[in-house]
């Protein structure tokens, strides 16, 4: 199903689909309090933008060199072409150290590799610890956003599911005490299991750290217990010095909810004295994305969602609509690059207004990339039919004066007389709107009408 | 083996023409007193501030708050009267059923009320996350504005671990409401020092 199609399952009840949209704008507006206190926020959104560009213009050297002082701090660095060779990477690890069952903090690389399944598959328990994902885990769904990954649920759907695996009374949708129930759950999980994996927000070509931003604290309770901690990244997470965190750290919490900093922003350098810790990079379609003048500012991306809590559509048609790891407007620019022709709705799902490029914390040109992929999809040839024969005969009409009058003409007699050529369930436009009562004239016939026939 | 250099191939093909590094070294924007910056802060995160002259004030503070009887611990050597001092070197998962723990931090930041500790004031590094609460010894000459402030005075420290800790742990996965104490401590007491 597209885009278009899974956004309308969504808005079918309507109370909840108003609840998400005001509850995502709540989010913006959050951003926007904790921004306007900043009087340098946009100095730092363009120190942000640059460092980020730099990073992909010395991409090369800057894993070299992170490679480099990583391995020398103790840790393990392996290399991915793709989400297959990432999956089993991550699995060979697990095989060599006879762990069957891991941990894992939020990382939507895996959600992109699809590790979960890949590992369940070869017999992994795998554990999802931030809450919002262990919620949609234990209801066998995918989160529907970066930052808020069970924003598509009301507390009763929660209340519900907790019943059910973890045996909290039957009603009870209090967020305190279904929170404490996770809480609980998921204690025993990290005093006994051996290995854990994160994702990784920054990895610093300086000094071969890597940094992990959480509010709840799951991937320290992980990390620090287990024997063996897999940190995975794609390789666009490098960042040059350790002083552009400061950068960096100032504008992620911000724009993602508001909040001045995560809880925790723990910096992993070298592994604790008898602990195995591993760093996966994973390429899968990046350098290829790299390659792409138009879209490699797409690889500037910190994920922290603003996009998606501003966007019109994001709003109204949930995270799910859009059938890939990362919703919303950075994911409907993202997604294109790995599939063109499984993706190929989502640079139209939206109304390229510009407020996404007008939050991201890195200023990528996010509305402008999206009108580009549409182009290069009608060239490649993924976009449907009817929408290019649409826009052929759109063409023509607009650029035939004689045409368009007599379309126009033809079009206002049909609504007048025949209401229901327009007015009925093949018409898009029609859908959940009245089409409006047709104008009596046209411009064009006012303006002769009223300047004597000039 | 193969990866790595089909990766780094590629990259250096499609990577841009190079672009310099901004200079961001006077970019912090600082009109606010650090210490009311900072007590306003942690407080609008979910945050305690106390105020003490010395390490006595922390005791008389703990003694009268916390049950007897529960366990405490700390890296700090003057709460020795309150606390386990010597539980570095445990197995990290004994520390499961700590109730406090007293760290002290190396420097506190302002703007976003988070304080920076490595290893050597934390302890173990799972020990101010596995325990119920917390709290740290922020000396108020160790205050700073900013975040550029922050990694300025850090450099080039080594360190096997650091940490950023801002507030209790909290969650808004469930319908945006927030709730304290998700996986880590469930409540943050800074006792802010003036010497």
């Amino acid at each position: 199903m597209n885009h278009a199609e899974l956004a309308e399952n969504f808005i079918k009840d309507g109370e909840r689909t108003t609840w998400h949209d005001e509850t995502l704008w709540f989010v913006r507006k959050k951003r926007d309090l904790a921004a306007f206190q900043i009087p340098e926020w946009e100095a730092l959104r363009e120190a942000a933008s640059q460092i980020k560009h730099n990073g992909l213009s010395h991409m090369h050297d800057y894993l070299i060199a992170f490679e480099e002082k990583a391995t020398a701090n103790g840790i393990k660095v392996h290399w991915a072409m793709d989400a297959l060779e990432h999956n089993q990477i991550v699995h060979s690890i697990l095989q060599e150290n006879g762990i069957s069952e891991i941990i894992k903090s939020k990382s939507m690389l895996t959600e992109e590799c699809h590790l979960n399944e890949y590992l369940m598959k070869h017999g992994v328990d795998v554990v999802d610890t931030d809450l919002g994902e262990r919620i949609v885990q234990l209801r066998e769904e995918k989160p529907s956003h970066i930052v808020l990954p069970a924003i598509h649920l009301k507390k009763e759907d929660v209340g519900e599911t907790f019943h059910q695996h973890l045996g909290t009374e039957k009603g009870n949708k209090d967020p305190q005490y279904l929170t404490e129930a996770a809480r609980q759950h998921l204690r025993e999980k990290f005093v006994s299991r051996k290995a854990a994996l994160t994702g990784v927000n920054f990895a610093v070509a300086e000094t071969g750290e890597f940094v992990v931003c959480t509010n709840e604290g799951n991937a320290d309770m992980g990390a620090h217990l287990a024997d063996v901690h897999i940190a995975c990244m794609g390789f666009e997470k490098i960042i040059p010095k350790r002083k552009h965190l400061g950068v960096f750290l100032r504008l992620l919490a911000r724009s993602a909810t508001g909040q001045p900093i995560t809880t925790y922003s723990s910096h992993f350098k070298k592994p604790r004295p008898g602990q195995q810790m591993h760093i996966v990079i994973v390429d899968n379609g990046r350098s290829q994305q790299l390659g792409r003048e138009d879209f490699r500012n797409s690889l500037k991306c910190i994920r922290c969602g603003a996009c998606m809590n501003t966007c019109p559509v994001y709003r109204r048609s949930g995270g799910h609509s859009y059938h890939s790891a990362v919703a919303g407007p950075i994911g409907s620019i993202l997604a294109p690059n790995l599939d063109m022709r499984k993706n190929a709705d989502l640079p139209f799902a939206s109304t390229l207004c510009g407020s996404c490029s007008n939050v991201c914390p890195v200023k990528i040109d996010i509305h402008d990339q999206l009108y580009k992929w549409r182009q290069v999809l009608v060239k490649e040839g993924h976009v449907p039919f009817g929408k290019k024969v649409g826009m052929r005969a759109m063409t023509f009409t607009l650029s035939h004066p004689g045409v368009f009058k007599t379309a126009g003409k033809v079009g206002r007699k049909l609504m007048g007389l025949a209401p229901f050529t327009v007015s009925n369930g093949l018409n898009p436009w029609y859908k959940q709107r009245e089409m409006p009562a047709p104008p009596k004239e046209s411009f064009r016939e006012w303006y002769s009408k009223n300047r004597n026939g000039q | 083996m193969d990866s790595r250099k089909y990766i780094l191939e590629a990259i250096a093909k499609n990577q841009p023409s190079p672009t310099p590094l901004p200079d961001i070294s006077d970019i912090a924007v600082v009109n606010y007193n650090v210490v009311e910056k900072f007590k306003t802060i942690l407080e609008g995160i979910g945050g305690q501030v106390i105020e003490i002259q010395d390490f006595d004030d922390a005791i008389s503070y703990i003694k009268a708050n916390f049950n007897e009887g529960q366990r405490v611990i700390s890296t700090v050597p003057e709460l020795a009267s309150i606390a386990e001092t010597d539980w570095q070197t445990l197995d990290p998962h004994t520390l499961e059923n700590v109730e406090l723990n007293i760290l002290e931090a190396q420097m506190g930041v302002a703007e976003n009320a988070a304080l920076w500790l490595t290893e050597t004031q934390l302890g173990q590094r799972v020990a101010p996350f596995i325990t119920q609460n917390l709290a740290v010894i922020l000396d108020k000459n160790n205050l700073v504005a900013t975040m550029h402030h922050a990694y300025e005075r850090i450099a080039d420290a080594d360190y096997g671990f650091g940490l950023f800790l801002a507030g209790p742990s909290k969650t808004a996965d469930i319908e945006q409401s927030l709730v304290l104490g998700a996986h880590g401590s469930r409540s943050m007491t800074v006792f802010l020092r003036s010497t």
